[in-house]
């Protein structure tokens, strides 16, 4: 967390690099443990990583320069990260962001000239609901007040490490206001493996769809002749549990939670039916990447139900015949990391992980923790893979997909933190009693994270098929103007559409729920969307690399004043190229928030334009900001407004 | 009977494994590209060689061929798209063409005349890059880089040499060289490489000679980049 003087910088490389067995597929872990001690990845920090992993200096560069969280140039000892989502715009974050800064004497995405601090902004840290939150070196800091800004500055200047601040400071909440399956199930660990177990030991016809029939007879029958603990889905060696375990998914009719909804029982036998080649083997990956701007709800998962989620990935490992699952956890998240390697460990304890799980011979699976170091694109599973894989964090190209031709180039299932969830407990309940749940083609329950305006922000779970009304009513909401469901990328909902209900025949969503009453500026949080899309584009495509570079800068001359109707048609096109020519979700769904703003909100356009026709963006006074920083000067005469003023009078 | 399907209603044979792309110009079909070389595993990131299959838009260097495919790549709406990459590119670096030692021979300006761009379109963006001119006979004018990564593959796998990786993200994106000063000049680069011959821009500049072609006489003045007849001269140096 802060220097430790005594070890050289060779030390802590050949250390840490000593800890991931010299493996380069560890170099996003390596240089995130390696700046935790270093503050930074300076050039003789390369030195030592490229001569202890043999590696190329431009394959270091060119990761660490990929995520926001490693930092190539110092940024003080000290790195206080304010998270920007919306929500936490609309809690003040600016001004206690301006405070920090004037109290510290430092510009914002600068290094303070004694080299202590640095202050910047993030993308949404996931504390939506009890903002403004920061990241201090990679830790929260919640409900931020002017008081508690001040004490952080005191802190800071009096060189006080992170460890040794307040505890109260790193507390925050799970904030539950709603249960259902999900949140009031309470499972003791091991639960959902042994249930899992006795399925895939007796099969019984009842339990099997009507298309598993024959399938089903000739499991059974091979299952007669095998020994009892044979007969056990021990990984590899027993397809006959898998294909058992993957049936009763697949009578669950769950989709995914991750966003695409893809069906996970498909998913997960087309990965136990995909061809291992000599010496591969299947990956169980979870995505907890969270980086949907306005979603909590993994983390909530994660720190009061760990054991569930892993008990699923368990399961899941039982179904495709796995030894090896990652956590992909998002770095924001670091906070987590102490508490679910606890958590690993006491499961290995158990015998719940690791080799003979349960005591059945052969059966092996275990899990590691891999943090990223903020990429929100690095939730895009093939992305995920390649930042599992200690690469930039870049999509690859699909087809072939993860379920053939995943981690290593090996079978792997990505899922999201909460469909683990929900496999356990199916191995619990049944598949069938489980599609019983939510709507036809929405089975199940759904986390929300609520934040923004309501009395009530946090994590509600309801079975798919609740109205938008309803959940408004739950969370206290008044005077709504709008409601951004399922993040950016997702839809913005007026009130005339409050009746649609969640599920994926309406409204899908990812988790993500945020609240704007009729104070808000739409334009705002469209602008502020539209700068996390670029911000987070990982510029691997052109038209998702330079198309949100220009759909900001659009917004931003629409700000100022200099728009036209023209520029809607310049963004329709745009969406257009984004829709047809991106790489992955990310650039198609760019244009999402501006586009739905348009539609729906149209006024908040409106009345930022100036003309009826074409303005263009150049804009002579903006263009002199650079000699006004540079002379001190922000007076009337070292502007260039008398032009604007005389057309309007 | 060789597995057929069809490009813009001609019928195109191909062979197992084989990308729309390849098949394509085995077949004398011209599909615009950038980042795509025969020699290298496809890239897959400037999107120019998109074209619809059977209605859904895909990249066809990185799609393989398939059985009965109907492919779209011809038509007003995919070139008028494929217009506005090549505007993005010209707007994300500085491309100041009558100055460049690469016109005429450029992919990215070729590509942009034959789909007829007329203007830049957007706000440029007018990066600032500095020119690496470190090395005793080889430039690298980044000014003018599209980030293809090509001459990053050529120099991982045909010289084994690392020479070349991208860094950063988004709209910030790079090129880096291999050298802890971050000059080609302390790299092990030789004007000899693979990586020296593939860049389609003018990123590559070789010292001490230059404007050798005139006017008129350049590889695209000749003929239009939609030419296959010089495709096989051009990428296969
Ligand atoms: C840009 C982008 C970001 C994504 N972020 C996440 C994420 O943070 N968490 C997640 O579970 N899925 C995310 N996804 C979806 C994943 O690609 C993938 O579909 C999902 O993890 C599959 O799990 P599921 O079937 O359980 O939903 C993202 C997709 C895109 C295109
Ligand atoms: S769409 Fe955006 S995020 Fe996705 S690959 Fe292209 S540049 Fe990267
Ligand atoms: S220098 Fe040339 S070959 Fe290399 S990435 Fe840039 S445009 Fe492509
Ligand atoms: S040529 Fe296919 S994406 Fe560039």
């Amino acid at each position: 967390m802060s220097n430790n003087q005594s070890e050289s910088v060779t030390d802590v490389v050949e250390r840490v690099v000593a800890k991931h067995g010299r493996d380069a597929t560890y170099m996003v872990q390596i240089l995130r443990e390696v700046q935790e001690v270093m503050d930074w990845i300076s050039p003789e920090v390369m030195d030592e990583l490229q001569a202890a992993l043999g590696v190329p200096r431009t394959k270091i560069e060119g990761v660490a320069g990929f995520y926001s969280f490693f930092y190539l140039e110092p940024r003080g000892r000290y790195r206080v990260l304010f998270s920007d989502n919306i929500t936490d715009r609309m809690l003040g974050n600016r001004v206690l962001l301006d405070r920090m800064c004037s109290n510290l004497w430092v510009e914002q995405g600068k290094l303070s000239e004694d080299g202590l601090v640095s202050v910047d902004t993030t993308s949404c840290t996931g504390f939506c609901d009890q903002g403004p939150a920061v990241l201090v070196n990679n830790v929260a800091i919640t409900h931020l007040t002017d008081e508690r800004i001040d004490q952080i500055c005191d802190l800071i200047r009096e060189q006080v490490p992170v460890v040794d601040w307040p505890t109260e400071f790193f507390e925050y909440q799970d904030n539950i206001r709603r249960k259902d399956l999900i949140l009031n199930s309470n499972i003791a660990p091991g639960e959902a493996i042994r249930a899992a177990r006795a399925r895939a030991m007796a099969p019984s016809a009842m339990s099997l769809g009507r298309g598993d029939h024959a399938r089903a007879e000739v499991e059974s029958l091979r299952m007669r002749a095998l020994s009892p603990v044979e007969c056990m889905p021990a990984t590899h060696e027993n397809p006959g549990g898998s294909v058992t375990l993957i049936s009763e998914m697949r009578r669950s009719n769950l989709r995914g939670r991750g966003g695409a909804g893809f069906i996970t029982g498909l998913k997960w036998e087309a990965c136990h039916n995909a061809p291992l080649k000599p010496g591969q083997q299947r990956f169980v990956v979870c995505n907890a990447d969270e980086g949907e701007p306005g979603t909590f709800k993994d983390r909530i998962l994660l720190n009061a139900y760990a054991d569930l989620v892993f008990e699923g990935m368990t399961v899941a490992a039982l179904a495709i015949g796995a030894r090896r699952g990652f956590l992909y956890l998002r770095g924001e998240y670091r906070h987590m990391k102490d508490h679910l390697e606890a958590v690993l460990s006491r499961r290995r304890e158990q015998n719940l992980l690791g080799e003979n799980i349960l005591g059945v011979q052969g059966s092996e699976f275990d899990i590691e923790i891999h943090l990223g170091a903020g990429a929100y694109v690095c939730g895009e599973e093939s992305a995920l893979i390649e930042s599992l894989e200690g690469k930039r964090g870049t999509p690859r190209n699909r087809p072939p997909f993860p379920v053939t031709h995943g981690y290593l180039d090996q079978p792997t299932i990505v899922n999201n933190v909460e469909t683990y969830a929900s496999a356990a407990l199916i191995m619990i309940m049944g598949g069938e009693a489980y599609s019983r749940l939510g709507t036809p083609k929405s089975a199940g329950t759904k986390i929300h994270s609520i934040s923004g305006d309501c009395e009530r922000p946090g994590i509600y779970e309801y079975p798919f098929g609740v109205s938008i009304a309803e959940m408004l009513e739950d969370c206290g909401a008044r005077n709504v103007q709008a409601v951004q469901i399922g993040g950016p990328s997702g839809v913005l909902l007026a009130p005339s559409e409050f009746d649609r209900r969640v599920g994926f025949e309406d409204v899908p969503t990812a988790g993500a729920f945020m609240v704007f009453n009729n104070g808000r500026d739409m334009f705002e949080v469209a602008k502020n969307f539209t700068h996390f899309f670029q911000h987070e584009s990982c510029g691997f495509c052109t038209p998702c690399r330079v198309g949100t570079s220009l759909l900001t800068n659009l917004m931003d001359k629409l700000d100022s004043g200099h728009g036209s109707p023209y520029d809607f048609n310049e963004i329709e096109k745009m969406n257009q190229l984004l829709l047809s020519m991106s790489h992955c979700g990310l650039g198609r769904t760019a244009c999402n928030p501006v586009l739905h703003t348009i539609a729906k909100f149209r006024h908040v356009f409106d009345k930022r334009l100036m003309s009826d026709d074409f303005v263009p963006a150049f804009d002579l006074d903006k263009a002199l900001a650079v000699a006004r920083q540079m002379t001190g000067r922000d007076d009337e005469g070292a502007h260039l407004k008398t032009m604007v003023s005389f057309g309007e009078h | 009977m060789a597995k057929t399907f069809t490009i813009d209603g001609k019928v195109v044979p191909f062979e197992e494994g084989e990308t729309i792309i390849q098949a394509a110009r085995k077949a004398g079909v011209y599909i615009p590209h950038l980042c795509y070389h025969p020699e290298f595993k496809p890239h897959g990131s400037c999107k120019l060689c998109t074209v619809k299959v059977n209605g859904w838009q895909t990249a066809s260097c990185t799609m393989r061929a398939g059985e009965n495919m109907v492919v779209e790549s011809n038509t007003d709406e995919l070139n008028s798209e494929r217009r506005t990459l090549t505007q993005m590119l010209f707007v994300e670096g500085n491309h100041f063409c009558p100055a460049c030692e690469r016109s005429g021979e450029c992919k990215l300006q070729a590509t942009a005349y034959d789909l007829g761009m007329m203007t830049p379109h957007f706000d440029h963006f007018f990066p600032n890059r500095a020119v690496d001119a470190s090395h005793p006979d080889w430039m690298l004018d980044f000014n003018r880089c599209i980030l293809c990564s090509l001459c990053v593959r050529a120099s991982r796998d045909v010289d084994s040499k690392n020479v070349f990786a991208l860094t950063e993200r988004g709209i910030k994106t790079k090129l880096i060289v291999n050298s802890k000063s971050g000059k080609l000049g302390d790299t092990n680069f030789s004007v000899t490489d693979k990586a020296a011959q593939v860049c389609p821009v003018g990123v590559h500049i070789r010292k001490r000679r230059g404007f050798a072609v005139p006017i008129g006489e350049r590889r695209y003045d000749k003929a239009p980049i939609s030419d296959l007849s010089h495709e096989a001269a051009v990428e296969v140096k």
